[in-house]
């Protein structure tokens, strides 16, 4: 058997790179797994402008890569696999990848959560044939088009404005009157010519152009019940997300939406397994909180490693 | 990018890729896109493991539009693969490479596999 860590964190987000440096630093020699996901949401981001320390912004998937590479500096060890199965309720804890499997003695949950799906049909086989979670991503290959971007926080917002770069036109349309967009994002994209509103309306069809590709939606009016049918090639769907916790269910006490309910900073309801970022955390869902999280689930980790409970002791 | 990802072009897609002698697994990606950065350790593992058996190579889409445009790529990554000419799989989402591998494979058989002596070992 190979050795038991002092601690794995399940998660390369910034939660999880910064429990990662806290951790290297505390010279625990932290396993991290990056998970399919690795670097988390702002992977998918442009220009990060509310990171402090970078007056400028800088690109998100560049402050991935900072973060990663300063965990790596004080010894953290990352790899580029995905946990299929834990095994929270034994000690030492189970962490397994397809490959291999982990023992640790405290593991720090930083998994972070997925862009939510419309649920309609067709939306999963056409990812990539016209629907799309990652503007920045996909948005170049919608020059001269009209598409759409679903919902109404500032992702769709953003993603509704930076697509304006490609598209000729971007319907927006968001099931609520009001949109829950923070008040610049709502001006930038009010103020751009080239977006069109379809507010108090939902998307009840995506349509198929035969090939598999997206050729429109069709889109109810919540108030007159009048269906329109919007032809564009591209659906960006920006209606917020949902937690990484599927791995835990059934082990680690979840909320009514999924989320890992953490109490007393960063613990979970299983001694020695801390939860850190958007995994544990509907609300502030930010780079830099989730940051900070994560050197609070390190720290307690660390406080938790010097005072192991007797009964749990492996070692 | 290790040197068993070949780099694939607008200019030499109609001889390495459409005309080659084997399979070739195209990854079609751009220096803007965060996600294709988290499949590249994926698909550099996979060129080592399917060294002989299938050519695997990325493209720019931002150098060589023509390619992406024709085969109506509208997301990224985008891993194509051809087998005589024909695209006989296309996976658009981020995929474990477990999973890639089983995809390969059905169009991978042992027979097509002529040059199996120079099939790496399984990088640890």
């Amino acid at each position: 058997m190979a050795d038991i860590r002092n601690v794995i964190v399940i998660g390369s987000g910034p939660a999880g790179l910064t429990a990662a440096l806290y951790t290297a630093r505390a010279n625990l020699q932290p396993l991290v797994i990056e998970g399919l996901e690795a670097g988390g949401q702002l992977m998918l981001t442009t220009e990060v402008e509310n990171f402090p320390g970078f007056r400028d912004g800088i690109l998100g998937p560049k402050l991935m890569e900072e973060m990663r590479a300063q965990a790596a500096r004080f010894g953290a060890d990352l790899v580029h696999d995905n946990v299929t199965r834990v095994d929270l309720c034994t000690q030492p804890l189970l962490v397994r990848t397809p490959d291999a499997e982990y023992r640790a003695k405290s593991v720090i949950i930083a998994t972070g959560a997925s862009a939510k799906l419309l649920g309609l049909p067709g939306e999963r086989t056409m990812m990539g044939r016209g629907v799309s979670t990652c503007a920045t991503c996909d948005g170049y290959f919608f020059r001269g088009h009209d598409i759409a971007v679903i919902g109404g926080g500032d992702s769709a917002m953003e993603e509704a404005v930076f697509l304006t770069r490609f598209a000729s036109k971007v319907t927006l349309v968001h099931r609520r009157d009001g949109l829950r967009a923070s008040k610049i994002m709502q001006d930038k994209a009010h103020a751009n010519p080239k977006i069109e509103w379809m507010l108090d309306s939902q998307v009840e069809e995506i349509m198929d152009d035969g090939k598999g590709a997206v050729k429109g939606i069709g889109v109810r009016h919540n108030r007159t019940q009048v269906r329109t049918d919007v032809p564009v090639t591209g659906v960006f769907v920006a209606i917020g997300h949902t937690p990484n916790t599927s791995l835990f269910r059934g082990q680690l006490e979840l909320d009514a939406n999924g989320y890992v309910i953490t109490h007393d900073g960063s613990k979970t309801s299983i001694a020695g397994v801390f939860a850190c970022g958007d995994v544990q955390d509907h609300i502030y869902r930010q780079a830099v909180t989730a940051a900070g999280s994560g050197c609070m689930a390190a720290l307690d980790a660390e406080r938790y490693l010097d005072h192991v409970p007797e009964h749990l002791q492996t070692v | 990018m290790n040197e068993h990802v070949q780099t694939f072009t607008d200019n030499n897609f109609e001889t390495d890729v459409l005309k080659a002698g084997k399979p070739v697994l195209v990854d079609l990606w751009a220096p803007w896109c965060g996600p294709c950065k988290r499949l590249e350790p994926t698909v550099d593992a996979l060129a080592a493991e399917y060294l002989g058996k299938i050519t695997i190579g990325k493209m720019n889409v931002d150098e060589n539009p023509d390619v992406s445009f024709k085969y109506q790529v509208r997301g990224i990554p985008t891993l194509l693969l051809f087998k005589d000419g024909q695209v006989v799989e296309s996976i658009v989402v981020l995929a474990h490479k477990e999973d890639l591998k089983k995809v390969i494979d059905k169009h991978v058989g042992a027979t097509q596999a002529d040059d199996l002596q120079n099939v790496t070992a399984k990088p640890a």
